[in-house]
C-alpha cells in the first residue's frame, strides 16, 4: 500500500467535503493535487532533512577534511563527491570549505569534486525530486550529479591549476582540528534546529511552486512547451543551462516549476540539466570564490561542470525519450 | 574569559553572537567578546563550518548554535 494514502484521503476530504468542489472538474483536480503534493513534500522534508542532519552530526566538514587529506587522487574524488551529498552548502561557506581543504593538503581536484557535489546534491533537492517525479528520476539525478562531480574534479586536477589559486590560500597553515564529540542530546537538538530552519526557509517556495504546478497541470495544454523545448530541439539543453546559472540555488522553488514544465512538453533531460545548472552553478558563489582563486580558474570550473551538465541533459533526453 | 566569535557575517553568525550576549548577561559572567571576520585569521583556527566559538584560544564548537544549557557548561569550565 502507498504510504501516502492517508494524505490522499485528507486531500479528498478537504477538496470535496470542506471546499465542496464538484469532483472531476479542472478546479477539483488542481486543488486536490495542490493539497496532496504540498503536504507530502513538506512531510518528506521534515523526515529526510532530520535524518541527514543526524548523519551530518557525525561527519562535520572538519572530519571530512581529515578523511580526504589522507586519500589518493581517484578515491578522493569519489569520496569527496559522496561526502558532498550530506554537507549543506551556502555561498557563504564556499570560501572556508575551499581554504580548509586546500590548506590541509586535500588535492585541488578533490576539493572541486566536493564543491560541485555539495550544492548540487542535497536533501532538499532529493525530497523535491522524489515527491514530484518519483524515485527513478531522483536516483538518476543523484547518480549523474555524482559522476559530474567526480569527473569535473579529476579533469581540473589533470589541468594543473595550482598557479591559478591565490597565494595565501596555498600557504596557510593547515591545522587539523579535533572538536569534542557531540552527545546524542546535542545531535538531536542540532538536527531539530536545522530541520526547522530549512523547512521555515523553503515551505513558501514549495507552496508557490506546487501551486503554480497545480495551475499549469489543470489549465495549460499538455504539449504547450513541446514546440519550444521538446527533445528534438537541440538548443534546449544549453539554453536551459544558461538560464539556470544566474538563478540562485533553491531546489525547493525550482523543482516544482520544472515538474510542471516537463508535464507540458519540456524533455526530462533538459529539465534535469536546468535543475543541475541552478544548483551547481551559481553566480553569487563564483563572485565569492574570487577571493581565493583567479577568475580564469572560476571560468574553468564553470565550463567543466557546465559541459558535464549539458552532456547529461542530452544523454537523458536520448535515453528517456 | 576571552570569547571570540568566528564568522563572515552569515545569518547564523549574528544569531550566535546574540545568544552569547544573552547567555553572558543571564549568567552574569564578565567576558571580553571579539568578532573575527577576517577569513585568513578564521582559517588559522582550523574551523571550516561557521560560525565557530573560541574560548580562551580554544575552539569549543563550530557550525551550530548551542542552547542555554550548553552555554552554561561552556562558560563555567
Amino acid at each position: 500500500m502507498d504510504i501516502f494514502y492517508p494524505i490522499q484521503l485528507f486531500a479528498d476530504w478537504l477538496t470535496y467535503s470542506v471546499f465542496e468542489i464538484i469532483p472531476k472538474t479542472l478546479l477539483a483536480s488542481a486543488v486536490n493535487f495542490f493539497i496532496f503534493d504540498t503536504i507530502k513534500i513538506i512531510l518528506l522534508l521534515f523526515v529526510i532533512i532530520f535524518a541527514v542532519s543526524i548523519i551530518r552530526s557525525f561527519l562535520p566538514p572538519e572530519k571530512i577534511r581529515n578523511i580526504l587529506s589522507h586519500e589518493k587522487k581517484y578515491v578522493g574524488n569519489i569520496l569527496a563527491s559522496l561526502l558532498g551529498i550530506i554537507t549543506p552548502f551556502c555561498s557563504c561557506s564556499a570560501v572556508p570549505l575551499f581554504l580548509g581543504f586546500v590548506q590541509a593538503g586535500v588535492p585541488l581536484g578533490t576539493t572541486f569534486s566536493f564543491l560541485v557535489a555539495s550544492p548540487m546534491i542535497n536533501e532538499v533537492a532529493l525530497v523535491m525530486l522524489l515527491g514530484m517525479f518519483g524515485w527513478k528520476i531522483a536516483l538518476i539525478y543523484i547518480i549523474s550529479g555524482l559522476l559530474i562531480a567526480i569527473f569535473s574534479g579529476m579533469i581540473i586536477e589533470k589541468m594543473d591549476v595550482r598557479n591559478l589559486v591565490e597565494e595565501f590560500a596555498l600557504n596557510g597553515n593547515g591545522k587539523n582540528l579535533n572538536l569534542p564529540e557531540l552527545n546524542w542530546e546535542q545531535r538531536l537538538k542540532y538536527a531539530k534546529t536545522y530541520t526547522l530552519d530549512i523547512v521555515k526557509k523553503v515551505w513558501l517556495y514549495v507552496v508557490i511552486g506546487v501551486g503554480l504546478g497545480a495551475w499549469i497541470h489543470g489549465y495549460v495544454p499538455a504539449d504547450f512547451l513541446a514546440q519550444y523545448a521538446g527533445s528534438d530541439k537541440w538548443y534546449a539543453v544549453p539554453l536551459a543551462v544558461l538560464v539556470g546559472m544566474p538563478l540562485y540555488s533553491n531546489a525547493a522553488g525550482v523543482i516544482p516549476l520544472v515538474g510542471a514544465l516537463t508535464e507540458k512538453g519540456v524533455a526530462m533531460g533538459t529539465a534535469l540539466a536546468f535543475m543541475m545548472a541552478v544548483t551547481a552553478l551559481s553566480l553569487p558563489e563564483f563572485l565569492i570564490l574570487k577571493k581565493v582563486m583567479k577568475v580564469k580558474l572560476i571560468f574553468i570550473f564553470a565550463s567543466v561542470v557546465g559541459v558535464g551538465i549539458i552532456f547529461t541533459g542530452y544523454l537523458f533526453n536520448w535515453i528517456l525519450n | 574569559m576571552n570569547i571570540k566569535i568566528l564568522g563572515t557575517g552569515c545569518p547564523n553568525c549574528k544569531k550566535l553572537e546574540a545568544s552569547i550576549k544573552q547567555a553572558l548577561e543571564e549568567l552574569k559572567i564578565e567576558a571580553k567578546m571579539e568578532k573575527i571576520t577576517d577569513i585568513a585569521e578564521i582559517m588559522s583556527y582550523g574551523v571550516m563550518s561557521l560560525p565557530a566559538l573560541v574560548i580562551d584560544g580554544e575552539v569549543k564548537l563550530s557550525g551550530r548554535i548551542p542552547d542555554e544549557e550548553e552555554f552554561k557548561t561552556l562558560f563555567s569550565e
